[in-house]
This record gives structure tokens, C-alpha cells and sequence, in this order.
């Protein structure tokens, strides 16, 4: 792993993520479901990524093995030309624990602890973060650091989530529809935070949205359909959160 | 059509409410499996101690009925027959006895030492009318037969002694060969242990029942009686009866007419049954608690996860009876379960301890015998525990309204429990702030967790304390206050001479004379009877002692007495009291009690024996001896006191300590491991059934941290940590309740026969820490694997 935050990584390969081949199925047999077909996909360092695709088509599948919370079934993902196709789960844990931001539909934040508190969890195990202050200014919640979850709305607790995810400095985002249980306007800052984090951090982001609108705001757009890419777009002029067809 | 459809839900739902019952049991199964035995260990103990409390108590009261068991027991010197019809005139008394009665010193074939024991007379005509006898063999001596006599079973069997066989003894210091014609039980002899012992040995105290003439001749008694028997009219009061017999008997040399809480078999009946009866109340009550609140917790989990389906069913047009009825089987399930194991090991222990029993309590009959009523109240109050447990949150689930019901439920709100204060808290990391707000956020749930693992560590200590009270009880009375391998005492007061030819006597290494008078003391409106001895200053073998094992001795002129005589009589050291001698000259004086002290076994009262020949008004004189002895002697020195006229009983301490620790072993020992078990029950219920709610509670969050790069480690940490927390401060709570606990026992079973002396080894506190701690550990272990199969993905699909 260590090498994976070396220089030497960086001379090899220039993607963050790199898979070739990549399959993915659930159960066996008759039963079987191919989730993922064969996924090839290169996503340079600093890429802010939106996934799009009908539901079913695997999004959500392949951005968990990126995110080292599950195993392919089959090909090679490599990050940072690492192959971690079949890290162990240590590995895996210290890879995300080291590396990745991950911010879902649900906000998933401690109830028990508040918003400082939900980011300072992340900070206390990361090498370089932020301060949960330096987190939540990001986002625009630095008022409401002292409350608890169960005391904020849910844009309010979904940019919790977001500033938790970047205050390690992480290498990569992986964000799942996270504007997806939130209204045009607070999803509009959900995503300006995301794109902020982007830009000022330059951690490679993808972004899965039901919302083809959002994909204006991309460096690149990927299609996904029936488990496999199908069309690779990459935007020459990107479009600012608050001007996104909603 | 639409009655119809009703029609059809109305019968779905309840097979489909089965198939759920089911499917939750199956689903809860470990915690389920883990309440039904917290539940099945307090119906176990209620049914044996309640089953034997029954048996032991009916079977003595039947036994004392039918053979006619005296009420009060009237020594005297010698009396003559012609009194018997002024006892029987006496108010109060219903029969009325006289018999003879005699020490005796068999000498049995093959047996080195001698054993003591008694000769009682049989009328020479009919049964007596108090105090008969149960032959188990053979028959009752004939009238003019004066070497017949029937022979106590215990000892009879001991020695593998039958009928017709012939057993010679020493009788009033002559030798008499007698013939075994009968094989007996007697209620007086129920818990056959000799005087001055604590634990009976069949083998060293024996009873020979002769008739009335052959005893009073063989003893001197011609037309005499030594002591009167007598039954009570139902509800008279005793003291008015052994007054009246007192001032009858008094010119015949009566020590003082006693009752059954003085006869010692039935006083140590009657500890059995305080013991039991102490049991009976205490630990059920605990185990049924517990299981109590460990259904209402796992239910009200239960119901918090089946929030939607409560609501829909409800929605459905479910009546919130169905639905509490719903719960309140899957409490009636676990209750059902724990009932049968606990009824099935209460009645199969039972039969066990009965088997111990009949050997140490010779009953005719002892049958194990559970009343349906003791079957009746195990299920009334597991129905009343489990059901009451189960209905709280049976209810709540009946109240949710199906609307807010199917919405998911809001985040538990953090923000208004003690635990938010912890943030100014900054050397705390973030998970352990989780921690605690965890417990501080279920403060109830935590304080039953604590509460629980601290009533099991508390039972653990209080069961051990018994083994550490008894050995401090053992070591104090053999090793201290009576050091003497071998006690001797004469038919009568004897002149230094025989203390003399004693200490001669081959392999006695040391000697001290005992002179002993029965005495009656009186403080104010108080009178109790005891012995008084007299002992040498500076002596080393038989002596008083306080707890710390030092020797408390009286002054010139002075009496030290022991706190429970002290107690009875409110004497405090300082005091005086008037003391009079109920033999001989009858003396009455009046003494200042020095010192009061502790003795554990048996009441004491000491003063120096030159005193107490002054005091007596006779020259050097002593009742017996204590010996030191060569153990490679002692059968040449069992030879010469078998041998030696005028002894009436010898006693073997260092064979009654060995049989102590035996019986120990037995009883205690096989009871200590059944309680421990059970006590080990509550905190496996407890620590495992707190665990799992929380993990279930805490699933999606700790997934969630497993996400975020927590470490397996890590999120067990979170999880853990706070039983690991609950666990530490239940040590410190469960040692204290355990002290409690066993400073109750000691009271509630110390006796007039024994005190349970007051105290805990560390090794117990440690042993009980141990024990929960590796309970909390694997409990925790079991749940830590669930941990490692945490399934992050699934989590991340719901927002829980
Ligand atoms: N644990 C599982 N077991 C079996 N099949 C699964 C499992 N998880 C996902 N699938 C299947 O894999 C396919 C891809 O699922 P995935 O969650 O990746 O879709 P998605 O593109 O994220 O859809 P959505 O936009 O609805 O979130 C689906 O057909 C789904 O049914
Ligand atoms: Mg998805």
C-alpha cells in the first residue's frame, strides 16, 4: 500500500482508476446476476466524474469495488496502478480509511456524535486532514458544528457527510445520488461543495446522479448500461452548480 | 363479498402472526435460549428448595406425630417413678415419660477407638408414651430380659452390626455384654451426631434402647427415672410447662428442663430448614427479576425493528389485542422453555439432594415429594415475570399508531442526554464519546445491564463466602479454640487423681482438666440455660477465642461468655450476672462478665477452674479432660480408656474435623457448584442479551464506520466498549452487593448450633471477577464474530 502514495506510483500509470475486464456477479447458477459485464474505464488523477445510467445498470456496483467496499468478481482494478483486484481486507480498509471519501444518499452520519464530532471521528485516523473547522467552512456549517444530526435537515446533515468525506484530504471521492433524498436547491450545494473539494483538494470525484443535468458540471461523463460503459464523454466546457438544469 | 374478505383476513392473520411468531424465535433463538435459562435456573432453585423445604418440613412433622416426639425434655440426677403422675398433672402436658438414661462406651470389635453414646430405657410394657422408637428390624426388648436391646440403625449399620449379634460396652462403669434383638430409628436421633459435635459420624455415637428394669438396675436407678419427656397440648406455651417441671424436679437435681430448640437433632433440622427456607425466598425472587427485565429489553428491540410490520398489520385492520397478544406469546414461549428445563432440573436435583439428605438425616421415610402446589407457583411466577416483562412491550407495540409506524423511525436524538456534555470533554477521542453516550443515551437499559452483572458477580461472592465462612469456621474451632485430639469426660466430677493417671496415660503428650456445671443465667427478665466450664489459665487446648484466633480469657473472679449468650441475655462486657448452679449444692452467685467474644460453633462460658471450684465449694475437681496425643499411640490409649471405669464419653476432634470437611465436600460442595452455575446464568443472559441489542441497534453505524476505514478492531471497540465499561463498574457494584448479600446469609442462617462467621477472602472477589469477566469476554467474542460479517454494501442500501 505504501507505495501507493509514492511518487513511483504516479511515474507508472497517470489514472487514478484504471479496470480492465471487470465482471461482477451475485450468486451462481440459474440464479446468477451479472451486475458488471466487463467494465473498462480510465479516470485520470483530479477528474470530477458523473456516472449516469438507468437503475440496475450497475453503477452502484462498480463504485463500491472502486471504493474497496466489495471484490469484483472477475478482471483488474488498479488504483494508482496498484492492483487491489484481490487486496486483503485490511488492505482494503486501510485503502479507504487512507485514500477515499465516500458520500451516499443517505447521509449516514454518528448520532451520537455532532457535526464536529462526526468529522473529527474521520480526522482523528487520517494522516494530513483538515481541521473539522477548516471541513465545515467547506461546506458553509461551521455555525451548526455543535449539533447533533437528529438536529439538523437533511441538506444540512448531507453536507456534514460531504465535509467528514474531504476533511481526510482523500485522494478520491466516491459520492452515490448524493443530491438524491434533497431539493434542487440544497442538492445545488450539495454539489458546489463536491465541486469545491474538486478544484481546491483536486481529489478525482465521481459522482452517480439519476440527474443527466448534473452532468454539465463534469470533466467527464461516463453512461453506464446493462453492466458495462457505454459511451465516455468528456465536457470542454463545464457548467457551474447553480446553472444545471435541475 | 366484503364480509367474506374479512372473514378470510381474519383467519390469515393469525397463522400468518404464528409463522412470524416462529420466525422471531428463530431469529432471537441465542438471546431467547439465554432468558429461558436465567429463568430455568430461578424455578430449579424455587423447586428445590421449596420441594425440599415441603418434603422436610412434612416428613418431620409427620415422623414427630406418629412417634410421639417429645416437646420438653427434664433431666435429672434421680428421681422417683411415683413423680410421673404430678408431671402428668401438670397444665399443659398432653403425655407425659420417664425414662432412665444412661452414657455409655462401646467397645466395638476391629474399631480402635471407642465410641460413645447412650443407653435409654424402654417401658418394660407398650410403647412409650413419648418418644417411641421405629424398629427397622428385629423387635423390642422382652420384659426379664435383661441383656436385650435394640441398637440405633446408623451405628448398627456403621459397624455392619445385626440382629443377634452382641455388642459389649461400658455402662456405669461396669462392662455389659448386650444382645441386639431390634434395629431402630428414633425421631430424637433424626441428625444422630454425639454432644458437643457438629457433624454426625455413625460410626463414633452409637444409641442402645434397653428395657426399663434391666437399664435402671444396670445404672443404679431402681424405682428411679433421670429424665421426664413430655408432649404439649397444642398452642401451650413451653415456658410454662418447664417452670412447672423445674419446681417439681429441682429437689432431684434437675439441671433445667429444655425444649426442642435445645434438643440437638431437631435444632439441627430446624437450621437445615432455615437454610432452605432462606434460599427460597432470596434466589428466585433474583433469577425471575432478571428474566423479567430481559424480555421486556429483547421485546422492546423486537418491536423497534418491526415497527413497519406492526403498522402494517395494523393497517390491515389488526386489533391492537392481536398484536399484544401477538408479544405476549413470544415472552410466553421463552417462559414456556425456561419453565420446563427449570421444573425438569429443580425436581431431577431435588431427587439428588434428597439422596444426600436421607444420609444425614435418618428419617423413616424421606420421599422426595414436590406438592403440586410447588409446580403450581413456578408456573404462576414465571407467567407472572415473563408475562409482565412482556406485556410493557407488548404494549407499546399495541400503542404505535400505524402511520408513524410505517415512516421510518427518526435518528435517536443524542443531543438532549447527559452524554452531549461530553464534547468539553477533549482528551476523550470520538469513539469513546460514542461510548458513552451510548450508555448515557439507554441510561435505563444500562443501569438493568450493570444492575444484572452485578447481582451475578453478588451471587457468585455470596455462595463463595460460604466455603471461606465455613473453612475460618473449621479453622477456628479445631485449630484454635479446641486443639485437643481427643475429649473425655467422667460420669461424675472426679479428684485431680484421675487428671493425673490421665495425663499418664500412654501417647498423651499434653493435658488439661475441664470442670463443666450446667448453669442457668439470669439478666433482668432474661434466663437462658447453658454449661459454664472451667479451664486453666494460660490454656492452650480447649479455650475461648476471639475472631482473630487469640485466647480471651477471664480474670480472677471473672466470667468471659460468648456474644450469642451475650445477646440473648443483653449482657455487654463489664456486666454482672446472676448465675445459678443447677446441680448439687445449687449455688447461686452473682459474676462480672470480662470479656464477650465471639464463638462460632456453640454458645460458650468460661472462667478459671480454680474459681470455679471455689465457687462450688468443693476441692480440685474436674468433669474431664482434653488430651493432646501421640497419633502413633492412640490405639494402645483407646485400649486404656475403653478400659478406664467412669468415663462416660470420649470424643474424637480430629476425627469429627475430617468428617467436617467430608461432609463439606458433599453438601456444600455440590450446592456451591449449582449456585455458581446459575449465578454464572444471569450474567451470560445479561452480558449476551445487551450485547446483541446493541449490535442490532448499532449494525448500520458500525458498518458505516467500517466504510469510513475503521479498523474490525476499531468498530469492536465502539461497539464493546460499552459492556467492557457496564462490566468494570458492575466488579466494584457486584463486590459490594456480594458483601450484602453474604452478610445477610451469614445472619439469616447462623443458628443457635453455628455462626457463619462474617468473611470474604480476596480469593473469592477475584474468583467472582474472574468468572464475569470471562463470561463478559465470550459473550462479547460470540458477537465480535458477527462483527467480521458486517455486509457494508447491504448497509449502504438503506438509511437504516
Ligand atoms: N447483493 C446483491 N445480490 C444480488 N443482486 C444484486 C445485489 N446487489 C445488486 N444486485 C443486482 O446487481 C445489479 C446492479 O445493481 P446496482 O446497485 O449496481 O445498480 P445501480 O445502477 O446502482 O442502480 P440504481 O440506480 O437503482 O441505484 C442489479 O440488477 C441488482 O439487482
Ligand atoms: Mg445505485
Amino acid at each position: 500500500m505504501q507505495d501507493t502514495q509514492g511518487q513511483s506510483g504516479r511515474d507508472r500509470d497517470t489514472a487514478c482508476f484504471r479496470t480492465r475486464g471487470l465482471t461482477k456477479v451475485y450468486g451462481s447458477g440459474a440464479s446468477a446476476v451479472h451486475a458488471l459485464r466487463g467494465v473498462d474505464l480510465e479516470i485520470p488523477e483530479g477528474d470530477l466524474v458523473v456516472l449516469l445510467g438507468p437503475s440496475g445498470s450497475g453503477k452502484s456496483t462498480l463504485l463500491n469495488i472502486l471504493g474497496g467496499l466489495d471484490r469484483a468478481t472477475g478482471g483488474e482494478f488498479l488504483f494508482r496502478g496498484e492492483d487491489l483486484t484481490r487486496a486483503s481486507t485490511r488492505a482494503l480498509t486501510l485503502y479507504r480509511r487512507r485514500h477515499v471519501g465516500f458520500v451516499f444518499q443517505f447521509y449516514n452520519l454518528m448520532p451520537s456524535l455532532t457535526a464536529r464530532e462526526n468529522v473529527e471521528l474521520v480526522t482523528e485516523i487520517a494522516q494530513n486532514g483538515l481541521s473539522a473547522g477548516e471541513a465545515l467552512e467547506l461546506v458553509g456549517l461551521e455555525k451548526r458544528a455543535d449539533h447533533f444530526p437528529a438536529e439538523l435537515s437533511g441538506g444540512e446533515q448531507q453536507r456534514v457527510a460531504i465535509a467528514r468525506a474531504i476533511a481526510k484530504r482523500p485522494e478520491v471521492m466516491l459520492c452515490d445520488e448524493p443530491t438524491g433524498a434533497l431539493d434542487s436547491a440544497t442538492g445545488i450545494r450539495v454539489l458546489q461543495a463536491l465541486k469545491t473539494v474538486n478544484e481546491t483538494l483536486g481529489a478525482t470525484t465521481i459522482i452517480i446522479t439519476h440527474n443527466a443535468g448534473v452532468a454539465d458540471m463534469a470533466h467527464r461523463v461516463i453512461t453506464f448500461s446493462d453492466g458495462q460503459v457505454g459511451k465516455v464523454r468528456v465536457n470542454t466546457e463545464r457548467a457551474n452548480p447553480e446553472d444545471l438544469a435541475w | 363479498m366484503v364480509g367474506g374478505g374479512r372473514f378470510d383476513m381474519a383467519r390469515l392473520v393469525p397463522r400468518k402472526l404464528d409463522r412470524k411468531l416462529l420466525r422471531d424465535l428463530w431469529a432471537t433463538k441465542m438471546q431467547a435460549l439465554a432468558i429461558a435459562f436465567v429463568v430455568a435456573a430461578g424455578i430449579a432453585v424455587h423447586v428445590v428448595a421449596a420441594g425440599m423445604l415441603d418434603s422436610l418440613q412434612e416428613t418431620r412433622r409427620a415422623y414427630y406425630d406418629r412417634y410421639r416426639f417429645a416437646d420438653v425434655w427434664a433431666p435429672v440426677v434421680r428421681a422417683p417413678d411415683r413423680l410421673l403422675a404430678d408431671i402428668r398433672d401438670i397444665p399443659g402436658v398432653a403425655a407425659a415419660e420417664t425414662r432412665v438414661t444412661s452414657h455409655v462406651l462401646f467397645d466395638i470389635p476391629g474399631m480402635d477407638a471407642p465410641a460413645s453414646g447412650q443407653a435409654i430405657s424402654l417401658p418394660d410394657s407398650g410403647r412409650p408414651a413419648v418418644n417411641h422408637i421405629h424398629l427397622t428390624e428385629g423387635r423390642l426388648p422382652r420384659r426379664g430380659q435383661r441383656d436385650e436391646a435394640v441398637l440405633l440403625d446408623a451405628f448398627a449399620r456403621a459397624h455392619g452390626i445385626a440382629v443377634g449379634d452382641t455388642v459389649s460396652l461400658t455402662l456405669h462403669g461396669g462392662r455389659e455384654s448386650l444382645r441386639i434383638v431390634g434395629i431402630a430409628l428414633s425421631p430424637e436421633h433424626v441428625y444422630a451426631v454425639a454432644p458437643g459435635q457438629l457433624v454426625p459420624d455413625a460410626r463414633l455415637f452409637g444409641v442402645v434402647w434397653m428395657g426399663r428394669e434391666a437399664l435402671a438396675q444396670a445404672v443404679d436407678r431402681d424405682g428411679a427415672f433421670t429424665e421426664a419427656v413430655v408432649t404439649l397440648e397444642p398452642g401451650y406455651p413451653e415456658a410454662a410447662v418447664t417452670g412447672a417441671l423445674d419446681r417439681l424436679l429441682a429437689p432431684y437435681g434437675a439441671p433445667g428442663a429444655y425444649g426442642r430448640e435445645q434438643q440437638i437433632s431437631d435444632a439441627f433440622i430446624s437450621s437445615e430448614i432455615t437454610q432452605l427456607s432462606t434460599m427460597a425466598r432470596v434466589l428466585p425472587p433474583i433469577f425471575l427479576a432478571v428474566a423479567a427485565f430481559l424480555v421486556n429489553v429483547v421485546l422492546t428491540r423486537l418491536v423497534a425493528m418491526e415497527r413497519t410490520e406492526i403498522g402494517l398489520l395494523k393497517a390491515f385492520g389488526y386489533h391492537d389485542g392481536d398484536v399484544v397478544w401477538h408479544y405476549v406469546k413470544f415472552a410466553g414461549a421463552i417462559g414456556a422453555l425456561g419453565l420446563a428445563i427449570g421444573l425438569g432440573l429443580g425436581t431431577w436435583l431435588g431427587r439428588q439432594m434428597a439422596a444426600l439428605y436421607t444420609e444425614y438425616y435418618h428419617f423413616p421415610f424421606l420421599i422426595f415429594r414436590l406438592e403440586a402446589g410447588v409446580y403450581l407457583s413456578a408456573c404462576l411466577v414465571t407467567a407472572l415475570a415473563v408475562g409482565g416483562g412482556g406485556a410493557l412491550a407488548a404494549w407499546r407495540a399495541a400503542r404505535l399508531d400505524p402511520a408513524v409506524a410505517m415512516r421510518a423511525p427518526p435518528p435517536p436524538d443524542y443531543s438532549k442526554s447527559i452524554g452531549a456534555g461530553l464534547t468539553r470533554w477533549r482528551m476523550l477521542d470520538r469513539q469513546t464519546r460514542m461510548v458513552f453516550r451510548q450508555i448515557l443515551r439507554w441510561p435505563g437499559r444500562s443501569a438493568f445491564t450493570l444492575a444484572g452483572v452485578s447481582v451475578s458477580g453478588g451471587l457468585l461472592i455470596g455462595t463463595l463466602f460460604f466455603l471461606d465462612s465455613v473453612d475460618v469456621m473449621i479453622d477456628v474451632y479445631f485449630n484454635s479454640a479446641n486443639r485437643q485430639d481427643v475429649s473425655v469426660s467422667f460420669v461424675e466430677p472426679r479428684s485431680w487423681e484421675a487428671f493425673h493417671s490421665l495425663r499418664r496415660m500412654p501417647g498423651v503428650i499434653e493435658a488439661e482438666p475441664v470442670r463443666q456445671v450446667a448453669v442457668r443465667l439470669r439478666h433482668g427478665a432474661a434466663e437462658e440455660r447453658t454449661a459454664l466450664s472451667g479451664v486453666p489459665r494460660g490454656a492452650r487446648l480447649s479455650r475461648m477465642v476471639d475472631l482473630d484466633n487469640r485466647s480471651v480469657e477471664a480474670p480472677p473472679g471473672a466470667l468471659v461468655m460468648s456474644q450469642d449468650l451475650a445477646d440473648k441475655l443483653s449482657i455487654a462486657a463489664g456486666d454482672r450476672i446472676e448465675i445459678e448452679v443447677t446441680e448439687g449444692q445449687r449455688p447461686v452467685f452473682e459474676l462480672p462478665v470480662s470479656a464477650v467474644t465471639t464463638t462460632l460453633v456453640g454458645s460458650g462460658l468460661q472462667m478459671e477452674i480454680g474459681d470455679l471450684n471455689r465457687l462450688l465449694g468443693e476441692g480440685r475437681v474436674l468433669s474431664g479432660a482434653s488430651l493432646r496425643v501421640d497419633a502413633h499411640e492412640t490405639r494402645t490409649l483407646y485400649a486404656r480408656l475403653k478400659d478406664t471405669p467412669g468415663i462416660a464419653g470420649v470424643s474424637l476432634q480430629s476425627e469429627a474435623e475430617d468428617r467436617f470437611v467430608e461432609l463439606l465436600d458433599q453438601s456444600l460442595g455440590t450446592s456451591i457448584v449449582i449456585y455458581t452455575g446459575f449465578a454464572a446464568l444471569i450474567a451470560i443472559g445479561v452480558v449476551y442479551n445487551s450485547v446483541r441489542i446493541s449490535f442490532s441497534e448499532r449494525e448500520h453505524e458500525l458498518a458505516v464506520l467500517r466504510v469510513l476505514g475503521f479498523t474490525r478492531g476499531e468498530v469492536a471497540y465502539v461497539l464493546l466498549g460499552e459492556i467492557a465499561i457496564l462490566t468494570l463498574l458492575a466488579l466494584p457494584v457486584g463486590a459490594l452487593t456480594g458483601t450484602g448479600l453474604a452478610w445477610g446469609f451469614s445472619q439469616a442462617m447462623s443458628s443457635d448450633l453455628f455462626r457463619l462467621p462474617f468473611v470474604i477472602s480476596p480469593r473469592t472477589y477475584g474468583y467472582a471477577a474472574g468468572v464475569v469477566l470471562v463470561i463478559a469476554i465470550s459473550s462479547a467474542l460470540m458477537i465480535r464474530s458477527r462483527l467480521d460479517k458486517l455486509d457494508m454494501v447491504a448497509v449502504l442500501k438503506s438509511g437504516e
